[in-house]
């Protein structure tokens, strides 16, 4: 290798910038910029106040961020369901006032303080929900009205009951507590805001009512047609904010034992920069209250930081404002261009060389020259299926594969004319396997791996295998399972082809040809997947040796065929049986004479083989192109290759006319004769072999003798 | 009641004009001195800086936008141009100041909401909050600033009468005809209605729609300004603490009374004089009334209240044409 080749091999394969584009599609990535900002801001405002991280000055602190803290979980939450609350100032004013004038006027008990403070809150909330709810009335201009209805009522209350207020008798040392109290330490109203906010969370992430809230916010008219209410639903967002102005106003009534006239004055703007410079999107669907208590922190540091910091009058409002503008700019512009960004640098190529390997060339003369003997097969529902990606037959010689309609069909032995559909899955059904009870073990594209009992029940038994610890994107989920074969011992070894891509962007895969297919194991009686081997470009067919020891496993982006030992001295290990082959591999199965069908769903080019050596290049081309001019690999032409245990090709099967078979993906011998398919393919083929066993079918070498059968019957 | 408007009997600036001269009667037989010439002139000048407001306003709604950073950019920028004045100035460089910074606070909310997608009620709350923060802790010192002694100009166009009317009318008069004349008769005019009807197929008919909201929002900050500079030649001062009451309320009440329908598109300077009337006979009476201001503020807002829900059932929003984040 030429040292810039090995450079660059150095830099693709070494640098994971492929982390990039895999932390960008977390929903978790977008509180990346609000954190970074609160850092910053707690880090500037930190070091220029003398004393900022001192005890006294945190507990003022953390006193204040309680109150205002539980405003903003309101407002995000209202926010979340698609609205805008600016009515929090006024509401938060009223409810101090009913606080005091609870306490301090009628010297009611604490407790009930509190739930008088909640009701003001509740039915000033319930009024918002029941104009912007249930009218229907635009959300802003009419919190904008009822903050300016709230604010006269208060003031009109504060200057008929403040004298009243300031010269009530009533000393009450619960409340004082609650205002001025700590407990560990902390003071009361952190902790109720603490509580409150994982309250909050637990109720927006995991309740139904959180879920509704997220979907009205994300679309009202989806939500509306999957049956939730969405007028309720935004009814009940502004009650919950409503009701968080409640506990913030009893909160700081209990602090400053009193209200007066700023009390609550220009809060509103404060919280919804908060709520908006912490990332919750306008318009809603997108939020958490993480993100409400990151702005709430950076906006209260930053707020109390320029009053110590003795700025005058008037620049609370400028910073405020900037922030306010610049936050929903850049929110606006992430959320339209966000699947634009990572379109444009999710594919991450590494280097990838392999040798040129033997020619298939017809006439070539080297063990793969292709031949055009498939381009004679017989034609099973020419023009009436789509797609079928592997083919497999029953004992009793029916025929089932799996199409792009997301269903498994079925055509009737001897002739395969009559047809049925034996199982709709829903997802494309992609490799197939017979077990010992005649049920069909399937792995669906994008979905899982399902069994099809002989009703054709469809059950479900795998979407998940275990979580590994330093991977970004979940690689629990299983992304492209894509073929499956079952041991002597009932345990299904599947792969899955990339962890990256889903089953339909598999082509973008082999742009990338990153290593992260895996062979899996699903054991039937735990119920459980485990993964047993990973790091292979597109791991693809697999197939259980004669013996049942050790199962062969085709690579398909690197053109190798493994050989992973479930038993023997060997065990656990995998070791390489084909190497660098001139086609990619697809599904393998089991030949009557004791070697091995596999499927070629394309071939090697060389050019395709230069840009695998160039990752620069083809990192530019997925960056600067448009798809349809990509350099791919060749699908057009692929054939079927015969090869024995040791690695040894001993036959080749190919269509040169490219008009029956021309990308073979599976093919299944049974009584003579093998049965092909293809993922892109309109037929089934059938084409008898030459010298085959008339009576041997793939059944009776995986479970038997027909007695057997009758037995697990 | 929808067959009636659709007839055109009964639309809602007639309803409003209608609603208008009853109070009018009503106060006059019930109001000791409503009817005294200086009354009269009293109201038309109370509703002149907020009827310049809601010329500049109307223009916005008609374009499906609004501008919440209106009263901050007229007490702010014409309490720095005072300022200014005051600290020697010439006249002419502290306007051209103003203007400029005028020009620049409409365009940065215009290619907010045009370019950036920001909701309009967003982009013109953080502005207005921006200009006041701005200008109140960086240029000038106290709430209220005169006008200074040596600006013959500013304070004789204060006093100035044109056929008896004060000059705040006839600036109001005048704002009306030149928005009407270009709203009806230049092509931006007609641009204004198209987009404000129906942002995208404006937008696909290949009309400048971007250009075009930026140039309302230049409009509506210039006749902010305008507006500044009339209150500073009435009142021979100005006073920024305007920016925290609820005249911007009084604008969008006198706006969607008058009958431009927030959905945009509609309407024109008829309703916003029409409008305009309404308001400033009910405020009037208020004041002889006596009832304090706080009391004004809460009735005032439950008739905007009022007027949002008329309206959101006489123009309700399309949801095809509705924009991205429109609440």
């Amino acid at each position: 290798m030429r040292v810039p080749e090995s450079l660059s091999r150095l830099r693709y394969n070494y640098v994971p910038d492929h982390l990039i584009g895999e932390i960008l599609t977390k929903r978790w990535a977008d509180n990346l910029v609000p954190f970074l900002l609160l850092a910053i801001v707690v880090t500037v405002f930190g070091s220029a106040i003398n004393g900022f991280f001192s005890p006294a000055s945190l507990i003022d602190t953390t006193r204040q961020l309680g109150e205002f803290l539980i405003v903003v979980i309101g407002l995000t939450i209202v926010m979340l369901g698609g609205g805008i609350d600016l009515s929090v100032g006024s509401i938060y004013a009223l409810s101090v006032f009913s606080t005091v004038v609870s306490i301090y006027m009628w010297d009611l008990p604490v407790g009930l303080a509190f739930v008088v403070s909640l009701l003001t809150g509740a039915i000033c909330g319930a009024f918002n929900g029941f104009l912007i709810g249930v009218l229907r009335l635009r959300a802003f201009l009419t919190t904008l009205v009822t903050l300016i209805m709230g604010r006269s009522a208060y003031d009109i209350l504060i200057i008929a009951f403040g004298k009243q207020l300031q010269m009530s008798p009533v000393m009450n040392d619960n409340f004082d507590f609650i205002g001025t109290g700590s407990f560990l330490g902390l003071p009361i109203s952190f902790l109720i805001a603490a509580i409150f906010a994982i309250l909050a969370h637990v109720v927006i992430s995991r309740s139904r009512m959180g879920w509704h809230i997220s979907a009205v916010g994300g679309s009202r008219r989806s939500a509306y047609n999957a049956g939730i209410n969405v007028r309720r639903t935004v009814f009940l967002t502004y009650v919950i904010s409503g009701l968080s102005c409640g506990v913030a106003g009893f909160l700081f009534g209990a602090r400053l034992s009193g209200a007066g006239p700023g009390t609550g004055a220009g809060l509103e703007l404060a919280a919804i920069t908060a709520a908006v410079v912490g990332g919750n999107s306008l318009g809603g669907g997108r939020g958490s209250i993480a993100k409400g208590l990151m702005g709430a922190i950076a906006v209260l540091v930053m707020t109390n930081g320029l009053i110590r910091l003795g700025y005058g009058t008037g620049s609370n409002q400028l910073v405020l404002g900037f922030m306010l503008a610049l936050a929903v700019v850049l929110d606006i512009r992430w959320a339209k261009n966000r699947h634009k960004v990572l379109a444009e640098i999710y594919v991450a190529p590494v280097h990838h060389r392999m040798s040129e390997g033997e020619s298939a060339l017809p006439n070539s003369g080297g063990p793969y020259a292709l031949n055009d003997r498939l381009s004679a097969a017989a034609a099973i529902a020419r023009g009436e299926v789509e797609g079928p990606e592997d083919v497999i037959l029953d004992e009793d010689g029916n025929l089932y594969a799996g199409t792009r309609h997301g269903e498994i069909v079925r055509w009737f032995a001897p002739d395969y004319t009559r047809q049925e559909v034996f199982a709709h899955i829903g997802g494309f059904p992609l490799g197939l396997a017979m077990d010992r009870d005649g049920s069909i073990k399937t792995c669906v594209g994008a979905m899982g791996l399902y069994s099809i009992a002989r009703d054709g029940t469809v059950t479900q038994l795998s979407t998940e295998t275990n979580r590994s610890l330093v991977s970004v994107v979940d690689d629990a989920r299983l992304r492209d399972p894509n073929d499956c074969d079952i041991g002597p011992d009932g345990r299904i070894w599947f792969t899955d082809s990339t962890t990256r891509y889903d089953a339909h962007d598999w082509a973008l895969d082999s742009i990338e040809s990153r290593p992260t297919g895996r062979l899996l194991v699903y054991d039937p009686r735990t119920g459980k997947t485990r993964t047993v081997q990973d790091g292979l470009r597109y791991a693809n067919g697999v197939c259980l040796a004669h013996d049942g020891k050790s199962i062969f496993i085709a690579e398909s982006w690197a053109c190798s065929v493994h050989r992973y030992w479930i038993e023997g001295p060997k065990a656990g290990r995998m070791e390489c049986v084909i190497a660098d082959m001139p086609g990619y591999p697809d599904n393998i199965n089991r030949a009557s004479d004791g070697t091995y069908w596999m499927a070629w769903l394309g071939m090697r080019t060389p050019s395709f083989d230069l840009g695998l050596r160039h990752p620069g290049f083809r990192k530019r081309m997925t960056r600067r192109l448009p798809q349809d001019d990509w350099l791919f690999p060749n699908i057009n032409t692929g054939g079927v290759v015969k090869f024995d245990e040791t690695g040894r090709i001993v036959a080749t099967l190919g269509d040169l006319t490219g008009q029956s078979h021309p990308m073979v993906t599976s093919m299944r011998e049974h009584k003579g004769e093998l049965f092909i398919g293809g993922i892109l393919n309109n037929r089934i083929g059938r084409f008898p072999i030459p010298g085959a066993d008339p009576d041997w079918t793939s059944w009776k070498s995986y479970w038997g003798t027909a007695a057997t059968t009758e037995e697990a019957r | 009641m929808k067959s009636v408007f659709r007839q055109g009997m009964l639309t809602q600036e007639r309803i409003v004009l209608v609603f208008a001269l009853v109070l009018f009667a009503l106060y006059a037989v019930f109001l000791k001195g409503f009817l005294a010439p200086n009354n009269l002139v009293a109201i038309l000048r109370s509703i002149a800086v907020l009827g310049i407001l809601s010329v500049g306003m109307g223009i916005v709604v008609i374009g499906r936008g609004i501008d919440l950073s209106m009263v901050a950019v007229m007490a702010m920028a014409t309490a720095w141009q005072l300022t200014m004045m005051n600290s020697g100035t010439p006249a002419l460089t502290a306007t051209a100041i103003t203007f400029g910074f005028v020009v620049l606070v409409g365009v940065a909310n215009g290619v907010l909401i045009a370019y950036a997608d920001v909701p309009a009620v967003f982009a013109t709350l953080a502005s207005g909050n921006f200009v006041f923060g701005l200008i109140r802790s960086r240029f000038i010192v106290q709430d209220a600033v005169p006008v200074p002694q040596d600006a013959t100009l500013l304070m004789d166009f204060g006093q100035a009468r044109l056929v008896g009317m004060p000059i705040e009318v006839i600036m109001f008069a005048a704002a009306a005809l030149f928005a009407f004349l270009g709203l009806r008769y230049s092509k931006y005019g007609r641009y204004v209605y198209y987009q404000g009807d129906n942002y995208q197929a404006a937008r696909s008919m290949g009309l400048p729609v971007r250009p075009v909201v930026i140039l309302q929002y230049v409009l509506s900050a210039l006749v902010a300004w305008l507006a500044g500079l009339v209150t500073a030649a009435g009142l021979q001062s100005i006073n920024t603490r305007v920016v925290n009451s609820t005249l911007l309320y009084d604008v969008i009440l006198v706006v969607v009374i008058g009958g431009i329908g927030l959905s945009g598109g509609k309407g024109g300077m008829r309703n916003v004089v029409v409008g305009a009337l309404l308001i400033g006979i009910m405020l009037n009476g208020m004041t002889i009334l006596d009832l304090p201001n706080i009391y004004q503020n809460l009735i005032k807002a439950s008739i905007l209240l009022v007027a949002l829900i008329i309206d959101s059932r006489l123009n309700p929003r399309d949801e095809q044409v509705g924009q991205q984040g429109d609440i």
